[in-house]
Parts: C-alpha cells; sequence; structure tokens
C-alpha cells in the first residue's frame, strides 16, 4: 500500500518499484541540499540510502534543512537524518557515515553504491566527489546553489561529460562566497534538492531524458530556467583517471573560507578610517587619489619605506593600471605585511568610483 | 551583430543586471570577453564559462549566435 501511488503509474508499476527497492543511493551532505533529497529518496523507497556528513545540527540550519528539529540541535547530521528517516520509512535500510569525506575513504565507499548524490556546499568536496565518481565510473547527481540560483545536472552518466568538462578546476579560495557567508534563500535548496531527487528515480527507472549533458540553471527570482549543454572533454576525463593509482593518498589542504583574495575591487571595500591605501607609483605619475588618505611609497623603495604602512589597518595598494600593486602585495606579505590586497583598477578608476561616491551622499543643507 | 548577454550568479552582480543586448562588430568569443573585461573591470578576478546559443563554447569560438550566457561555478549546499 505505502507505494500505491507509484505502481498505478504505468511508466512505473510493481516493477519499477521493485528497481527503486534494489537501488543503493549514497547522499554527500544532509544540509540544504541533502535534507530534501534524502527525504523523498527514502519515501520512494530507495532501498539502501548511504549518508556521509560530519558536521553538527545547528540552530541556523532548520530555516531550511527540513529533516531536523530543535531537539536535533548539536547531533551530528548524518544520525539525525537517519532518525527522521527511518521513522518515515522503516523498510529501507540506512547507512550513515559521520565523517568527512575525502580522499582516502571516497573510493571504497563510492563502491557499495549505484548512484551519488551531491549536496555537499564547497569546492574541494565537490571536485573530490567528481573524481572519485568518475574512478569508480558511477552517475554524480549534482546540484548547487548560490543565493537565488540553482544548478543541476548528472554527471558521468554513459559516457557523459563529468563537472570537470564544464568546469576544469576549482576557482580559487575564497573567490566565490558560501551559503554561510552571503546567505541563501530557505527554500532555493528544496527545489534544486528535489530536482536532483527527481533525476536519482529517473536514472533508477530509465525513464525520461536524465539531465545529462546539460546543465539546467535556475533562478528563484524570476522563475527562468536555461538549459545549456555540456560536451565531453576526453582531456579532462582523463586527467583525471591518469591519476587514479595516486588518488587515495591526495590530500587537498582544507579550504579556509574566511581567506580573502589577495586582489581585490575598489567597489568591493568599505571606506572607513580603518583603511589605508598605498600609492606605488613614481612621485611624477597622474592622477593622484584625492578624497581618502594615501600613503605613496613607489615600488622602487618599497624595501625602505613599508614600515610607514601600519600593519593594524588594511592596506589597499593601488597603481596605475594594477599589475605593479601586485607585485608590491607580493613583496609586502614576504616582508610581514599580511593585511594588504591590490586593487584590480588603476588610479584614475579609483578616483572616478571615489568621486562617484561623494556625489551620492546627502549633502546636509 | 546584436547580442543578447545573460549573467549567473557573481557574475550578474558585478555587471548589476541579469541580461543586456550589445551590438557587437568582432568575430570572435575572446574579443567580446575583451569587451565586457573592460566594460565591468570586476570580471577580473572571477571564474566562469561561456555558452553561445544554449551551448558552452571556448574562446577561440566564432561568435555567430545571437545568446551569450556567462556562467560561473557554484559551490552552495
Amino acid at each position: 500500500m505505502r507505494y500505491n501511488r507509484h505502481i498505478i503509474l504505468s511508466e512505473i508499476g510493481q516493477e519499477g518499484q521493485d528497481r527503486i527497492s534494489k537501488a543503493k543511493v549514497l547522499a554527500i551532505g544532509a544540509g540544504g541540499l541533502g535534507c530534501p533529497i534524502l527525504q523523498y529518496l527514502a519515501a520512494a523507497g530507495v532501498g539502501t540510502l548511504g549518508i556521509i556528513d560530519f558536521d553538527t545540527v545547528d540552530l541556523s540550519n532548520l530555516q531550511r534543512q527540513v529533516l531536523f528539529g530543535t531537539a536535533s540541535l548539536g547531533q551530528n547530521k548524518a544520525l539525525a537524518a537517519k532518525e527522521r528517516l527511518a521513522d518515515l520509512n522503516s523498510d529501507i535500510t540506512i547507512n550513515t557515515y559521520p565523517e568527512k569525506l575525502t580522499h582516502k575513504n571516497a573510493i571504497a565507499l563510492f563502491e557499495q553504491y549505484d548512484i551519488i548524490v551531491d549536496g555537499s556546499d564547497n569546492f574541494e568536496t565537490r571536485y573530490l566527489v567528481n573524481d572519485a565518481c568518475v574512478i569508480t565510473n558511477k552517475p554524480l547527481v549534482f546540484g548547487s546553489i548560490y543565493k537565488f540560483e540553482g544548478q543541476v545536472s548528472v554527471f558521468n552518466y554513459q559516457n557523459g561529460p563529468s563537472y570537470r568538462c564544464l568546469f576544469p578546476n576549482p576557482p580559487e579560495q575564497g573567490a566565490v562566497p558560501n551559503c554561510s557567508e552571503i546567505g541563501v534563500l530557505g527554500v532555493l535548496p528544496g527545489i534544486i534538492g528535489t530536482m536532483q531527487a527527481n533525476e536519482v528515480l529517473k536514472i533508477i527507472l530509465g525513464i525520461g531524458q536524465v539531465l545529462s549533458g546539460k546543465l539546467l540553471c535556475y533562478n528563484a527570482l524570476t522563475l527562468q530556467n536555461h538549459i545549456l549543454k555540456i560536451q565531453r572533454s576526453e582531456e579532462a576525463i582523463q586527467s583525471v583517471l591518469k591519476d587514479k593509482a595516486n588518488f587515495h593518498k591526495k590530500h587537498v589542504e582544507p579550504v579556509n573560507c574566511a581567506l580573502e583574495p589577495v586582489s581585490v575591487s575598489i567597489t568591493d571595500i568599505k571606506i572607513n578610517e580603518n583603511i589605508q591605501f598605498v600609492d606605488v607609483r613614481e612621485a611624477h605619475e597622474q592622477p593622484k587619489v584625492e578624497g581618502v588618505s594615501v600613503i605613496d611609497i613607489p615600488l622602487s623603495e618599497l624595501e625602505d619605506e613599508y614600515i610607514n604602512i601600519d600593519p593594524s589597518k588594511k592596506a589597499y595598494v593601488f597603481c596605475q593600471a594594477g599589475i605593479r600593486s601586485e607585485h608590491a602585495v607580493e613583496r609586502l606579505e614576504e616582508l610581514g605585511i599580511t593585511n594588504c590586497f591590490s586593487l584590480i583598477e588603476g588610479a584614475a578608476e579609483i578616483n572616478d568610483y571615489l568621486n562617484a561616491q561623494l556625489e551620492e551622499k546627502p549633502v546636509k543643507s | 551583430m546584436i547580442l543578447t548577454i545573460k549573467y549567473f550568479g557573481q557574475i550578474a552582480e558585478i555587471t548589476q543586471k541579469d541580461e543586456e543586448s550589445l551590438t557587437f562588430s568582432g568575430n570572435l568569443i575572446s574579443e567580446l570577453l575583451d569587451l565586457l573585461h573592460s566594460k565591468y573591470s570586476g570580471l577580473k578576478l572571477k571564474e566562469f564559462q561561456v555558452a553561445q546559443n544554449q551551448e558552452l563554447v571556448t574562446l577561440d569560438t566564432e561568435l555567430s549566435g545571437a545568446e551569450i550566457a556567462l556562467l560561473p561555478p557554484f559551490a552552495g549546499g
């Protein structure tokens, strides 16, 4: 009776439901995406569900991680999810792994499952999941979110493209903020995770068109969907496979989300008395930047003059075109001034921006 | 030719719009990107892929399409 509404669909039937109950699906992460993925797959009767998550439930998770309640606070997410899912469907097997996914444990774990669903929240894990799926030849149901937008795809399915065929390498650390830094609309992972659960069921049942070789881009504010075609890149796939033997030994430095990129745009910084600007151009170069306090230290005199930079304040270094300032920041870091950044804009653009900012401020009469 | 350029994620935050129309006379995707980089200096810091008429393309691809999309990676979950 439990699966009656599946079985009466001619596209599924008893045969399809039996396939669902024989399927083994591993969810990476039981967070914003993992919760709806797991909820629908458990309800659908996926026979074996694996959940790997090292994190614990925090009050700020409850806005979107719908498997948890206040009683789960402080518990490991994989274990707390199992508690709820076992109540939802006691006929299925739920394996929990309350640990971090690593290069060391990924291959052996993935080999025990038919389909991997990625609901992780950082690039390090996403590339690890992709590469382990390529090596173990498992389909990967991918979903990721940013504020009000989501991306969904099925990678590594029947010789289709992998995530690296779309984005060959992870972006630089700190270049893309995550949900905890920038926020996310609570219902968005519900929508994207549910789309991922839908792809998993289509793969198990062999019905419809699996989202392989395509990336779906969803915008919750405009309700616009874009489906973009992705080609398989043999080069990207082989770059993973040739490293197969050493995969388990790889160690990736944990990504520190707080790291700020060394280069920044003037439009991204808050101008106040706690920051300082450093002009590394030669004395004759024009225009001078006005309206903020600027320390003049030509690049050629950096080693002698850098002591004029206050190490307790953030230093924003600029020049004429953004090249010398990058060199200056590298050298300053070697000299022990770590709180410094290179502005990508040159002096003229910085002036334009500062002038526009001053004009925007209401003038008191 | 007249192009519709669509921006996603952080790219749309830099350009301050989801979409714009541009008249452009260059031949390659890379030439269009040069123009966009000069228009939006913040793009230099961002990683993204380019799609032309809903298909992912490389920088040396000839411009033939009416619709171009700039697509950054997301990792949130």
